[in-house]
């Protein structure tokens, strides 16, 4: 019986930059460009859905990670364990090839991803916004330089009216 | 004398159903006179037909409210599907700048007298979410009468806005006075349509008839 | 038959008659969010005479930028911002970013403390189940169901009223165990409740479950294969109604669930009738649960359920009420640990996952030692159920859509968070 990481590192070969286990889940790190292939090996292994897309924010060094966490339903041993498959990207010019067409489980998080972050993802079927009102996307929330201001920062608050409920 | 019958016949008839302004004159009296007011006052208050909005968390404690433990409908407010035969609308948990567009439309199409119930605190200030960039605060998109604090706040606290609103409604005789002086006053802190509902684009009518 | 606008005798345009013409027999029909039911969300549905088409889910109705919020507020005050993801579950909500939290911390939740969370969970998850049922019944048009449910639950939230003092707001768990130990007489209310809820679930099988009109509405609407739902990545008894044999408290065992007793039902039909079948049968294993937990918390003295390094933290009026020394009066009021108003949480990256009532809520935490949080991403169990609209609607009638939005146990402020 092999372990998880032996059978990841046999299979991905010296595609891989690092590979840790985190505290819940096992990191792999892959450089951008073998990104696709890495999932398409990872999916012929038994991992077949993907439990969440997620970005973050490295604005000192000036890159966003991009982790997918995948795991299996139908093999019964890999489902006790989460893999992440991570690779970082550039923050000036963020473009990734996107895992939709391998995982159909990803497409509607890398929406919401694209939307939050500004990341765009190459060959996604249907690349819009999901959550958010064009306005409020193209602030791109979720990035560091994005500042949560205290009160509502769209609408002014008049506490005057606040106090004069008329009826009609 | 058949002539002299006829009429009389006539007159009586003219003073019941032909003379339109006389009648009316007459209604308009008794109305202001007090008695069919306070009638008028007191049925509407116990047929507060709240519409189905259920904005956010709140709405499990709605549906409590309504449920059979805390039965909110003694008070003879039915919760209803239509928008445009209620005449009520609780306006609970956060609202979102998407959905701001929703409640306006929503309120427009209730026909007058209608009322608003500001429920939670997500309602009131915004409650744990009040930096948030997506939300705005309900009483700059509709007129509100009672707030209810609270996160959520229990049933019975709904209940007892609901009998709030019953005794406002009777003692400044809300319903009454629409029917008699049909005012309205200015709307001048309330954000205008076109600006809740711009991020829509595309072709949809926002004209609701009872604007 | 020719779209258009419908002209009247007269000629007068009405606004709102016209219809958007996709193509020659398309209509396109927008569900708003305003519709009866718990649902915020709008459905752009592409119809061709009566069949649908083409279904495209428009959420973020009640996005409240939870995620983005978190990263400004401490690490304990995220505990009741998280809760509000589906308030009607909040332990199963919130326990997840706990264990994270403890895992970075380094540290595990004493066994009492354990066995009490899962106590909780189990209520919550009965709870949310019957809410789930009661909303299927809103849609369907059965008010018996939707006043049974809502009643039944009543029993449910005074039980965990009893055991943490609020009807749905808990923030029962926090880090290192749990916030207060159940009261003197709760057993044997526990038992109560379990006895009446399993004479109960008999009877909600009668009127619903084996309900002819409700099977005709139920049985072959909505079917969902296996292969089918381990490629689109649903999650919760929506799977487990179409035979794949998944669930985190079977395959990663957390808290008291590997020392307890009881089974995952798994169906094979994958119809809408079958999910609703896999709810009423989760009921019944929670509520054996239930009764597992509270003789085991009977039996066992009254030990920490807080773990060392913070109850070391505690003030002394708090550790002498605790150990009996003073007797426990309402004026003692159970505050919380001092030491977690300014927690600083070591540099690191962790994953927790744990199956709520509608499915299994994931997060990711990463910190960088600071004591706000830099990351927190949560996917909560709707979330990957929005898929199902655009690949498992097309194809029936339109009026098959409430079945199979019920059937699904959507919780809008739940996929938005």
């Amino acid at each position: 019986m092999i372990s998880l990481q032996d059978m990841i590192k046999e299979a991905l070969g010296n595609n891989i930059i690092k590979i840790e286990d985190n505290k819940g889940y096992i990191d792999v790190v892959v450089p951008l460009e073998k990104l696709k292939e890495s999932a398409i090996k990872v999916k012929q292994l038994g991992f077949d859905h993907v439990k969440s897309v997620t970005a973050v924010d490295y604005i000192q060094k000036k890159q966003f990670m991009v982790t997918y966490h995948i795991s299996s339903y139908l093999n019964e041993e890999l489902s006790r364990h989460v893999l992440g498959l991570s690779t970082f990207i550039d923050r000036d010019n963020p473009h990734i090839p996107s895992l939709a067409t391998i995982w159909t489980s990803a497409e509607f998080q890398e929406r919401e991803v694209y939307e939050f972050f500004g990341i765009i993802f190459d060959g996604h079927p249907d690349l819009r916004l999901l959550l958010l009102t064009p306005v409020v996307a193209a602030l791109k929330p979720l990035r560091k330089d994005f500042v949560v201001k205290e009160d509502s920062i769209n609408i002014e608050v008049d506490y005057a009216a606040y106090n004069a409920t008329k009826w009609w | 004398m058949g002539s002299d019958n006829k009429e009389k016949k006539e007159e009586r008839l003219n003073l019941l159903y032909g003379d339109l302004d006389t009648v009316a004159k007459m209604a308009k009296e008794s109305l202001i006179k007090g008695k069919i007011a306070k009638m008028v006052d007191w049925a509407t208050s116990f047929s507060l037909w709240p519409v189905h909005l259920m904005t956010s968390c709140c709405g499990c404690e709605i549906g409590a409210a309504w449920g059979p433990r805390f039965d909110n409908e003694r008070f003879g407010s039915l919760p209803w599907v239509s928008p445009r035969q209620t005449n009520l609308i609780i306006v609970e948990g956060t609202i979102t700048k998407k959905m701001a567009c929703t409640l306006r439309i929503v309120w427009e199409q209730m026909p007058y007298p209608k009322f608003a119930i500001a429920m939670g605190s997500c309602a009131l200030d915004g409650g744990i979410f009040y930096n948030s960039y997506n939300i705005v605060r309900p009483w700059q998109v509709i007129p509100i009468d009672i707030y209810i604090p609270g996160c959520p706040p229990r049933p019975e606290a709904v209940a007892r806005s609901i009998i709030e609103l019953q005794k406002m409604l009777k003692n400044k005789s809300l319903a009454s006075k629409w029917i008699l002086e049909s005012k309205r006053e200015d709307k001048k802190y309330i954000i205008p349509k076109e600006d809740l509902c711009g991020w829509r684009g595309e072709k949809v009518d926002l004209t609701t008839r009872y604007d | 038959m020719e779209a258009g606008t419908a002209s009247s005798g007269s000629g007068i345009h009405l606004p709102g008659m016209e219809i958007a013409k996709a193509s020659k027999n398309r209509y396109e029909v927008m569900i708003g969010p305003a519709h009866p039911g718990s649902g915020h969300m709008r459905i752009f549905v592409e119809v061709d005479g009566d069949i649908m088409v083409k279904v495209d889910p428009d959420i973020g109705f009640v996005h409240r930028t939870m995620e983005k919020l978190a990263e400004g507020r401490e690490w304990i005050q995220n505990i009741p911002l998280f809760e509000r993801i589906a308030i009607l579950d909040a332990c199963n909500i919130t326990l997840p970013y706990v264990r994270a939290v403890e895992k970075l911390l380094g540290i595990e939740a004493p066994e009492r403390a354990r066995y009490l969370r899962t106590l909780l969970c189990e209520i919550n998850r009965v709870a949310s189940h019957l809410y789930g049922m009661g909303i299927f019944g809103v849609f369907l048009g059965h008010s018996t169901l939707y006043m049974w449910a809502f009643g039944d639950r009543e029993v449910f939230i005074d039980l965990a009223e009893r055991l943490t003092g609020a009807r749905l707001t808990h923030t029962y768990p926090v880090f290192g165990g749990v916030r207060r130990d159940i009261p003197d007489d709760f057993p044997e209310d526990a038992r109560k409740a379990t006895r009446y809820m399993r004479k109960r679930l008999n009877e909600y099988a009668k009127i619903f479950l084996n309900n002819p009109n409700i099977r005709s509405r139920l049985e072959n609407v909505g079917v969902l294969t296996k292969n089918q739902a381990a490629e689109l990545g649903l999650v919760g008894p929506n799977i487990r109604a179409s035979g794949i044999r998944y669930d985190v408290r079977l395959n990663e065992p957390y808290e008291a669930y590997g020392d307890v007793d009881f089974e995952i039902p798994v169906f094979e039909e994958g119809d809408s009738l079958a999910r609703a079948w896999a709810r009423v049968e989760e009921v019944r294993q929670s509520l054996n649960i239930i009764d597992q937990v509270v003789t085991w918390l009977e039996k066992h003295p009254r030990e920490n359920f807080m773990h060392e390094k913070f109850w070391k933290t505690a003030p002394k009026l708090y550790k002498d009420v605790y150990e009996g020394k003073i007797s426990y009066s309402p004026k003692y009021r159970i505050k919380l640990m001092p030491i977690f108003a300014s927690l600083k949480v070591p540099p690191g990256k962790s994953f927790a996952r744990v199956e709520a009532g509608r499915g299994e809520i994931v997060y990711y935490v990463e910190s960088n030692g600071d004591i706000f949080p830099y990351r927190v991403r949560v996917v909560s169990p709707s979330f990957r159920n929005v898929i199902a609209f655009k690949y498992v609607m097309p194809g029936h009638r339109l009026m098959d859509l409430p079945a199979i939005y019920g059937s699904f146990d959507y919780f809008p402020p739940a996929f938005d968070r």
